[in-house]
């Protein structure tokens, strides 16, 4: 427990309150910020997602309308939101009086797939770079890597400062270029030359784009600096590498994935850049370059992408598996160099998500194979949760209910990605709704059910209280159930050739977007009341010692008060061979 | 095959009367997604045929192997979420390592991986090339937000297919499917489908046949296609082009080789491809009929 006060050795002064949220340079509050940002970002990507599954409920196009002042239709995002609130369009002519059963497919106005494309990429990207990412490695690893590893604070805690500030700035930019000129309609992918000038992207809106992925590249890599600096240095006696707790391993791969693959979107999209506004050619073929390229430099940054936001994930779901089977983690080095390997082959599998581009059947059968070899360490993985569980005494809290989920549909969603790794097989499931299934079960069902988990078991750790049982649990239901039946239908969709990114599709597909969507409104309605859930136990939580999990939790963080001090570890702990993971 | 009768009266109608051939009906079940489907489209060439084996084929498919394993692991995680719940199991064990079943689960995913690899680069190489030499070829070029058609073995035959818009469908015709313009292409004949764009990307799909190849600006992609049965088959763009991306569908209408050739030629003369059928063969009744319709270009 915490050691007696050194009355010199610290400063246990807390700054003011602009001091301490907006000058913060405490590992602990600037990991709340980081969470507090996730939250809100969360809940406007997941606004949009629910306004797209809305448009997909009925064949045809109900509200993504271009504005039509004789119909009384107001145009973009504002517009079709307040469609969807209010259900009523075209009132003025009479003919159409409200939004519901269509049947087969009625427009209710012009569509507006510009719009419908922008809201694909604005979900994307924010949901990537200002939801997941935030929280996973801003939120939990700030706060818990320098506790875990009996560390004062992070190595650089100004630069770790600064981390955090830019994102409020690129999450603004790219809030405004969905609000400038037509929006940025290009997925998140950003691939020319759709997003090049000339053809529809023109005005400010993608260089804004571009330019939140740069300050959000920036936080990235400035980040990733800061956690390999302090797991690398900071780590109290005794604490081996090999005595690490898996998240902070979690969290080494992950910032070495961070500092090699972010730069080379930086420099992809900075090529974008002036392609567009320079007057480069980079990926323009009328100029000698290649659209191509940018798909290589792209995945190689975004495959590794997708590592970066499920490691930390792994390390937390170990955690949790471990404290609630009060079983430690099973088969502790494999876990580790699983992620190790994880993230060593992430690294050159990147073209199989360009698999029907036109590259040689050589090099798609070379990408079929090493993506395969993925699965190998993965799986590992998932036998070594069941084995920590296997013998253990197992208490379904809260956040092991989430760890259960994101293991079973984690592993649901590694087998179709198996599907689709195999080159043959991807030419009739790429682009298509399996694809879109896929990528949810590993990332909305995956990572983000590792947040919650997460949030969960940190939640009375990081603020002093602990929720309400019943409510934790009531989450997790609504969102296992919505999420499923939000994600699973699709891969039906996908299978029968329903490509993504479609505001409209046939109306032989009506049957499984009319359940995924019901499936999303009741995901979104979780996650409203998880925020809720959030406020009430900020303010009327019951009130938690340091170790409120019992003999399960036998990390650093729970050697210390909750909340912990402002400063922890006063004394330096010091790790016996018998402790760490 | 409930939609047999239909077929072949279809087929019988288009064989009696080659000028009809851009006429051809759709089928509900062929070519195009069917309501509440959750497999496959009906396979219509042998790629995809192939794919539908690969994928769904017993015991060593895809799709009941990952079955198998995420049933495996429910399994597993019920059994110790009932036996080591801490009502039934209130002493933890100490267990933390065990080298022969982390041998085990490490190699037994590697030997399922190779009975999935074999037959994976097997279809691969099967979906890059023809078996058997190709006998004619169609160009195929992305716009936003239409498809661009060239026969460059009929004397260029070309023409651009736009999507037809709900007023204009027929009976029978699937909406955001149809288009103006059909491509025609024979039955039973191998057809090097070669795939560019003018614009942004795009890319040329049809479930039913199994191809999807993106269509790229300063790039000529290649695949290949046999078609199995006469009928019409529905496809979309699938790589994100823009504001109409969901609404530059592909309709393909597959003929007998005597349908296809009879509409060549016709075609060729309505183009000013060639000179009046007046000065040459009898267009009407197809001379060619016994003939491979288009010369092989390669």
């Amino acid at each position: 427990m915490t050691a007696a006060t050194h009355d010199h050795a610290h400063d246990h002064h807390v700054p003011g309150f602009f001091k301490r949220w907006f000058c913060s340079t405490n590992h602990k509050d600037i990991g709340t910020l980081y969470l507090l940002f996730a939250i809100c970002a969360g809940l406007i990507g997941g606004a949009f997602s629910v306004m797209m599954r809305a448009e997909l409920q009925e064949p045809g196009v109900q509200y993504l309308l271009q504005a039509d002042e004789t119909k009384g239709i107001e145009g973009g995002l504002l517009g079709a939101a307040g469609r969807m609130a209010g259900d009523v369009v075209a009132s003025a002519t009479g003919e159409q009086t409200t939004v519901e059963k269509h049947g087969a497919g009625v427009d209710a106005g012009d569509r507006n797939g510009q719009l419908w494309n922008v809201m694909i990429s604005a979900h994307g990207l924010i949901m990537v770079f200002f939801v997941v990412m935030p929280a996973l490695i801003g939120g939990f690893g700030n706060w818990f890597v320098p506790l875990m590893i009996g560390a004062p604070d992070m190595a650089f805690p100004r630069l770790n400062n600064i981390s955090f500030w830019l994102l409020i700035p690129a999450f603004l930019l790219l809030l405004a270029s969905a609000m400038v000129g037509v929006g940025a309609g290009t997925g998140w992918t950003v691939y020319p030359p759709l997003s090049s000038a000339a053809y529809g992207h023109d005005g400010l809106s993608v260089d804004m784009a571009i330019f939140a992925l740069h300050l959000a590249g920036i936080s990235s890599i400035l980040g990733a600096a800061n956690f390999i600096t302090t797991i690398f240095n900071m780590r109290a006696p005794g604490m081996t590498l090999h005595r690490m707790p898996l998240f902070v391993w979690a969290m080494l791969v992950t910032a070495f994935l961070l500092l090699l693959a972010v730069p080379v979107l930086g420099g992809a999209i900075t090529m974008l850049l002036t392609d567009r506004n320079f007057g480069t050619a980079f990926f323009n073929p009328e100029g000698g370059g290649d659209p191509i390229l940018f798909q290589h430099l792209f995945w190689f940054f975004g495959h590794p992408e997708v590592y970066i936001m499920i490691l930390p994930a792994f390390g937390i779901i170990s955690h949790i598996v471990s404290t609630f089977s009060k079983k430690p983690v099973f088969g502790y080095l494999g876990m580790a160099y699983a992620m190790v390997a994880i993230g060593v082959v992430g690294f050159v599998v990147w073209a199989h998500h360009m698999y029907t581009v036109g590259m040689s059947v050589d090099t798609r059968a070379y990408f079929t194979i090493a993506t395969l070899i993925i699965a190998v360490p993965t799986g590992v993985k998932i036998f070594s949760w069941v084995a920590t569980m296997w013998g253990g005494s197992i208490e379904f809290k809260t956040p092991m209910l989430w760890a259960i989920g994101f293991i079973f549909l984690f592993t649901l969603g590694g087998v179709t990605g198996v599907v689709l790794a195999n080159a043959g097989m991807d030419i009739a499931l790429h682009d298509t709704y399996y694809v879109v299934a896929h990528f949810h079960y590993v990332l909305s069902l995956g990572a983000v059910f590792a947040i919650f988990a997460g949030f969960y078991y940190w939640f009375g750790k990081m603020s002093g209280r602990q929720y309400p049982e019943w409510a934790g649990q009531l989450h997790f239901y609504l969102t296992f159930v919505g999420v499923n039946l939000t994600f699973f239908p699709q891969h039906f969709l996908g299978l029968q050739g329903m490509p993504r990114r479609y505001v409209d599709y046939p109306d032989a597909f009506a049957y499984w977007n009319y359940i995924s969507s019901l499936g999303s409104y009741l995901s979104f309605a979780g996650s409203v009341f998880f925020v809720f859930v959030v406020l009430y136990t900020l303010k009327f939580g019951k009130k938690v010692e340091a170790n409120y999990w019992g003999v399960g939790a036998t990390t650093l963080e729970w050697t210390v008060s909750s909340p912990p001090p402002f400063h922890a570890f006063e004394t330096q702990p010091v790790i016996g061979p018998d402790k760490g993971h | 095959m409930r939609f047999a009768p239909l077929f072949w009266s279809f087929t019988s109608l288009v064989l009696a009367a080659p000028a009809l051939a851009t006429g051809l009906q759709p089928e509900a079940g062929v070519g195009q997604p069917v309501p509440e489907g959750i497999g496959f489209q009906q396979p219509a060439s042998p790629i995809k045929e192939a794919m539908q084996e690969f994928h769904n084929g017993l015991p060593f498919g895809l799709l009941p192997i990952t079955t198998a394993i995420t049933v495996f692991v429910m399994l597993l995680l019920l059994w110790v979420m009932v036996r080591y719940n801490h009502r039934v199991n209130p002493t933890p064990s100490k267990t933390t390592h065990h080298t022969l079943l982390e041998v085990v689960w490490t190699v037994v995913p590697i030997l399922i991986l190779v009975v999935i690899v074999v037959p994976s680069i097997k279809l691969l190489y099967y979906t890059e090339r023809a078996p058997e030499a190709t006998e004619m070829t169609l160009k195929v070029t992305g716009y936003q937000w239409y498809w661009g058609y060239e026969y460059p073995d009929a004397n260029g035959i070309n023409f651009n297919a736009y999507m037809k818009k709900r007023e204009d469908l027929q009976p029978g015709e699937p909406r955001l499917l149809e288009t103006d313009r059909r491509v025609v292409l024979p039955v039973d004949t191998n057809i090097k489908i070669v795939i560019t764009a003018n614009d942004v990307l795009h890319a040329w799909t049809v479930p039913a046949f199994g191809v999807k190849r993106d269509a790229v600006p300063g790039r000529l992609n290649e695949t290949w296609v046999r078609i199995d049965r006469p009928g019409v088959y529905y496809g979309q763009c699938s790589e994100l082009c823009g504001t109409d991306h969901a609404f530059m569908p592909i309709a393909v209408e597959a003929v007998s080789k005597e349908a296809f050739a009879a509409w060549v030629a016709k075609e060729q003369v309505a183009q000013n491809l060639v000179p009046a059928p007046a000065t040459e063969a009898p267009a009407e009744t197809p001379a060619a009929a016994e003939t491979t319709p288009a010369p092989a270009a390669n």
